[in-house]
């Protein structure tokens, strides 16, 4: 039971930071690929985590 | 994990990062204003200067190269480079052929008339910033020295993503404990900035230990992809008497009729072989500009001996450079560049910060014990 618990438990701590690792890598790869609306993809995913995690650490300040 | 595979990543973290940390701090502070540099550039540019004619013809290239070079002490071309915007060419000299950057002279000229042109302002401020990024100062070993310093902070990133797991496995993403200790506060701080900037640091960081590592590319490019092109001349210097450039220009162009001309490296220099013109040029599509593939034409006898795409090395040399600076993408990306440079300064500060706190709490704690409990015979 316990290494499916760990399992479940290392999913869940680094799942947002994968995501937003994931996001950035797509976004500093679309500018390079193009411009216009692969300029603003990357704005969107390289950007918009910070934005977000900026306000979930408002959120959950205790 | 286990207390003691924890203790071990910690110890890696701690002494990789705590060696790096005043050269990154360094690196991130000179690299904020290097994102920015075009729109700097441009703001310290006082220098107004339009062609006079702009639908005049330009020169050829042997008679501006001549004019370009007489006023000139060092009178060995190195490299020639054409501006995208507007009809001027900007030539590099040197005493010798393979002179080293600071006894380069470069200038730039009025591709219609021969005419030198006022230099650009302000460029000065960028350069030493530059310079001070690139390598301290010191040349190769410096450059070498600060990709150490590189590697060193990509072992902090991955442990410190290994240590991420046993710090956070009770907390949700993004929780900052701010009414508990300082310690508690800052390290809940660290944790999260350095989550959010995991995969940007780490491709800057990759990126610029690549470019640490230009010079060695370069070399290795020039001793295997052009062996070819100078066996039998090993022994041999540049010719005395060279072919004509423009004409070199000419063929290249044919050669490769769908790229940008973007600069001629002169035989003997850095760029290219003792015994050739290495006319590159760049692609015109967002990804191909980045890419430079040179045509070689003998510069004895002014013929080409061939186009060299570049192998993948080099490519990815060049690709790391948008990829390191963050120079592309529209000013929003560079904004959220800047961001996340800050971000890393702070990742920076509250690392610094935690190791004097845990410093501080372990003497304390040592302090104590040596008062309250009573001292065990040491073991022998």
């Amino acid at each position: 039971m316990k290494p499916i618990k760990q399992q479940r438990g290392l999913t869940r701590t680094f799942a947002a930071p994968m995501l937003i690792a994931a996001l950035t890598l797509v976004g500093l790869i679309a500018a390079l690929l193009g411009g216009g609306i692969y300029d603003i993809a990357a704005w969107i995913t390289v950007g918009g985590p910070l934005i977000v995690a900026t306000v979930l650490a408002w959120r959950r300040r205790r | 994990m286990k207390q003691r595979t924890i203790r071990a990543w910690s110890a890696v973290h701690t002494w990789t990062s705590l060696v790096s940390t005043a050269f990154l701090l360094m690196l991130c502070l000179t690299g904020l204003p290097l994102i920015f540099h075009d729109e700097i550039d441009a703001a310290l540019d006082t220098s107004v200067w339009a062609p006079p004619d702009p639908t005049a013809k330009q020169l050829n290239l042997d008679t501006l190269l001549d004019r370009a070079l007489a006023g000139r002490d060092a009178k060995v071309p190195l490299f020639m480079s054409f501006d995208d915007d507007r009809p001027v060419i900007n030539v590099t000299s040197g005493p010798r052929p393979d002179a080293p950057g600071r006894d380069m002279q470069i200038a730039s000229y009025d591709a219609t008339s021969g005419e030198a042109i006022p230099p650009k302002t302000g460029g000065a401020v960028m350069e030493f910033i530059l310079q001070l990024h690139t390598d301290m100062f010191l040349g190769l070993p410096g450059m070498l020295f600060l990709g150490a310093m590189g590697l060193l902070m990509v072992i902090a990133i991955v442990s410190g993503l290994v240590l991420y797991a046993p710090f956070m496995r009770k907390l949700d993403f993004a929780t900052v404990r701010h009414t508990r200790s300082t310690r508690i506060k800052w390290l809940d701080l660290h944790n999260l900035l350095g989550a959010v900037s995991l995969a940007w640091l780490t491709v800057v960081g990759i990126t610029g230990i690549v470019h640490t590592l230009a010079n060695p590319i370069i070399d290795t490019w020039k001793k295997t992809e052009l062996a070819d092109l100078t066996a039998g001349y090993e022994d041999q210097s540049v010719p005395n008497k060279m072919a004509s450039l423009d004409s070199a220009v000419r063929q290249a162009r044919q050669a490769l009729p769908d790229m940008t001309l973007q600069f001629v490296a002169f035989p003997g220099g850095s760029f290219s072989t003792n015994q050739h013109y290495a006319v590159f040029f760049h692609g015109n599509t967002p990804v191909t500009r980045f890419m430079i593939t040179p045509a070689l034409i003998n510069a004895e006898t002014g013929k080409l001996d061939g186009v060299r795409p570049m192998p993948w090395y080099t490519k990815a040399l060049s690709l790391s450079k948008p990829l390191h600076f963050g120079d592309y993408g529209g000013l929003p990306l560079k904004i959220i560049w800047l961001v996340l440079d800050l971000v890393t300064i702070i990742v920076l500060a509250t690392g610094l910060y935690l190791w004097f706190a845990r410093q501080r709490a372990s003497t304390a704690d040592i302090r104590v014990r040596r008062h309250v409990a009573p001292r065990k015979p040491a073991a022998g």
